[in-house]
């Protein structure tokens, strides 16, 4: 529990739905700030406040449980260590990979509880045979189930999404009103947990070290400074401040990060263009599809508000190929991409490998 | 019912004394007023005073009431380390590791706001304050403005060597002030002849209300206000005195104790038996009558804590928390445990109602709850990886 909405209904429906439950708050920082600011809705005292009180309503025991420093290394310094390496993590992906449905869950497990429910948005469907698949929320406005994508079924056969088939959540503040819940008109948590004021460039300047080193189009002309690559991501175009406009008057766009040479390479929109995107850190989110001898055909979704798009599946040379329809733009190493079958998530991987859709750029 | 044995953190009011605080709440009148009513109010204070100070030996008027044991605390260390610091004594204060968070928060303060310079004494591995070390300080330095002790650990139960301490300072001249809350009432008290300057006690921790707690001065104290207003207790401690709050104070003050150490011996060797890894933390003879204090291995306390509670037994694992984070306790990391020890400790306290029942309910359901414990591990200690 949080001390956001979503956790406070989600306990409260799996008191109705007849479980025994005890609420849980994950104190991930040990310097948690005293009190709530801006857009974050996690991780001060107040917001830990705020869950004991929706417990207290709902009758249930509440405990803080103690995570800040798998916190800090599985997420925080994975998150940093990833943009050190030009890459683009996810790290509520990760929170949900290695805290909320591992260490959590294995905890509650060890300590006698059956599962983890959670507030996010997405469902648990069990097919006939009994094996459990991830699907996407009623409401797909607020559908979670891209950072859930990492669940194994061993993870989906203890872990419950009470909301998942709510059909919005101005359902889900009505109803936390209706039961007296003081969070029902809470603000929604967006921005990382862990950058206290949403100034993720500053917060990794802090950590990664910013050195001013050159913008480089893709034939290696300098085209002019910024303070940091770690801080660019593939696919961003404000922030360059190049003086001058490119050839064709169009906008630039960053195609690369080198951290090793702390070089950001520039170039139009085309060269953003992927034919492939692969991984060979995978994960399947129940039952493994049963033959990937031929490509099958998917939607592949690479960002959390992103839209699917179609797309082929192939497993070869130990990792996951995705080649999409259209070619995909604005991705990044690092980022998740994860499989889905009309609602279903079939699994997911992380992208270390892409390669263009433009033709071959003659310098 | 659950059963409750967590009586260090607070212990329930005794009956004389609820009843005597629901009786005073009728009572009209501000204790400072001159007519009849505030006469009448004014006697039932002074009344209640007199009675708090038969039980810790001192003067009624050496009697401050304050909001509770960490005001007192406060005014303590940071009223007699202005007062001190102001005539020229010195700045510096020397302090135990492993003092309550009242003690070491406010120190803390004063050093980084107040220039005050900490002096942190080391304690051994019963978590018993060094006189050598205590010694050396005073003689090494000349500008000491206090010395503050426990005087007897809140967590482990060891007592401090408060006497030994007060020998030491009065001889460099220097005022003592002792931390007695969570000994007032648990071992025998008597401020005019210890030679302190200042006693901390708290009315909730003996079966008196919450809210109320007193701070012994001596006549001779140096000491500023940290509440300044209308004058009242000495012009040490202003605002209207709760005479109600005072009046249950002064009746679990006077109302008898009963040594706990049969019962306390009886507990601490059941969880000898039922769980043989367990380590007796603190002074096994030199300890609160009240206090069984353990490090389970394996295992983090808050997850037997958590298991003891869902088989209807309240204990506490010791720590300061903030919103309930446990955090490895300072006074064990002080007496030399490891991180992964201290993350085992769980303290169980006895009050005046505790029964051979609660000690058997206790012990019937720890085998259970270490097993799991053990079984969840450490598991959200990167150590346990």
């Amino acid at each position: 529990m949080s001390g956001g909405v979503d956790s406070a209904v989600a306990a409260a429906r799996a008191v109705d739905a007849g479980h025994e439950v005890v609420g849980v708050h994950l104190a991930l920082s040990r310097m948690p700030g005293t009190l709530r600011t801006g857009s974050r809705g996690c991780c001060t005292i107040e917001d830990s406040m705020d869950a004991q009180r929706a417990a207290d309503l709902i009758g249930i025991p509440y405990y803080v449980w103690d995570f800040s420093e798998r916190f800090k290394l599985d997420v925080v310094d994975d998150f940093i260590a990833e943009y050190a390496a030009g890459r683009t993590p996810n790290p509520c992906l990760r929170c949900n990979e290695r805290i909320k449905f591992a260490a959590l869950l294995e905890k509650a497990l060890d300590l006698g509880f059956d599962a983890v429910a959670t507030g996010h948005y997405a469902n648990i469907v069990t097919d006939d045979d009994g094996n459990r698949e991830l699907h996407r929320a009623a409401d797909w406005a607020k559908d979670q189930s891209y950072v859930l994508g990492v669940l194994t079924a061993e993870q989906l056969a203890h872990s419950l999404f009470p909301l998942g088939s709510t059909p919005s959540k101005a359902e889900v503040r009505a109803e936390a009103a209706a039961r007296g819940f003081s969070v029902a008109s809470k603000p929604d948590s967006h921005d990382i947990c862990f950058i206290p004021d949403g100034d993720t460039r500053g917060w990794l300047a802090e950590r990664v070290g910013a050195e001013q080193g050159d913008i480089l189009d893709r034939d290696g002309a300098k085209l002019g400074t910024h303070e940091g690559a770690a801080a660019f991501t593939v696919g961003q175009r404000k922030g360059l401040n190049i003086g001058f406009p490119a050839d064709d008057g169009k906008p630039r766009f960053v195609l690369e990060v080198r951290p090793k040479t702390n070089e950001v390479i520039v170039g139009p929109r085309e060269a953003l263009d992927l034919s492939e995107i692969a991984g060979s850190r995978f994960s399947w989110a129940g039952r493994p599809p049963q033959d990937l001898g031929s490509p099958l055909e998917c939607m592949v979704q690479i960002r959390a508000h992103a839209d699917p798009v179609p797309a082929t599946l192939s497993h070869r040379d130990c990792e996951l190929v995705v080649n999409p329809e259209q070619p995909l733009s604005g991705v990044s190493p690092g980022q998740s991409a994860v499989i889905y079958l009309g609602t279903r998530v079939l699994g997911q991987f992380t992208i270390d490998r892409t390669v263009s859709a433009a033709p071959i750029h003659v310098g | 019912m659950a059963v409750y044995l967590d009586h260090a953190a607070t212990t329930p009011m005794l009956p004389v004394a609820r009843d005597a605080m629901i009786d005073a709440l009728d009572v009209v009148g501000n204790s400072s007023s001159i007519h009849s009513a505030g006469q009448n109010a004014r006697r039932m204070l002074e009344e209640a005073r007199e009675a708090i100070a038969g039980s810790l030996g001192c003067d009624p008027i050496e009697v401050v009431f304050t909001s509770g044991g960490t005001e007192s605390v406060n005014l303590a260390i940071k009223g007699m380390f202005w007062a001190r610091s102001a005539a020229g004594a010195g700045r510096r204060i020397l302090v135990p590791r492993g003092e309550h968070h009242a003690t070491i928060d406010t120190v803390e303060w004063l050093e980084r706001t107040e220039g005050a310079i900490v002096e942190w004494l080391p304690t051994d591995e019963l978590g018993r304050v060094s006189l050598e070390a205590t010694e050396s300080a005073l003689s090494a330095h000349h500008d000491v403005a206090l010395v503050t002790t426990l005087m007897a650990s809140n967590e482990v139960g060891t007592i401090q060597p408060v006497e030994g301490v007060v020998r030491l300072a009065t001889r460099a001249g220097v005022p003592v002030h002792a931390d007695a809350i969570g000994a007032y009432r648990h071992l025998p008290i008597d401020f005019s002849s210890s030679g302190l300057t200042a006693l901390s006690v708290s009315a909730h921790k003996i079966g008196g209300p919450l809210g109320i707690g007193a701070l012994v001065v001596s006549r001779t104290a140096a000491i500023e206000p940290l509440i300044h207003g209308g004058g009242q207790q000495r012009k040490v401690r202003s605002g209207t005195q709760d005479v109600p709050a005072a009046v249950a104070f002064s009746a679990a003050a006077r109302h008898p104790t009963m040594p706990l150490t049969g019962l306390r011996d009886r507990l601490i060797a059941g969880v000898q038996s039922a769980v043989p890894s367990a380590v007796l933390r603190g002074d096994p003879i030199d300890r609160l009558d009240n206090n069984a204090h353990f490090t389970f291995p394996g295992c983090e306390g808050d997850s037997l804590l958590y298991l003891l509670d869902a088989a209807g037994v309240c204990v506490s694992t010791g720590s300061a928390c903030q919103a309930g984070i446990p955090e490895a306790s300072h006074v064990l990391l002080a007496m030399g445990l490891t991180e992964a020890e201290a993350r085992g400790a769980l303290r169980m306290t006895l009050g005046v109602a505790s029964t051979d029942a609660d000690v058997d309910t206790l012990l019937s359901a720890l085998p259970a709850a270490y097993d799991r414990a053990v079984r969840a591990g450490l598991s959200t200690r990167v150590s346990a990886l």
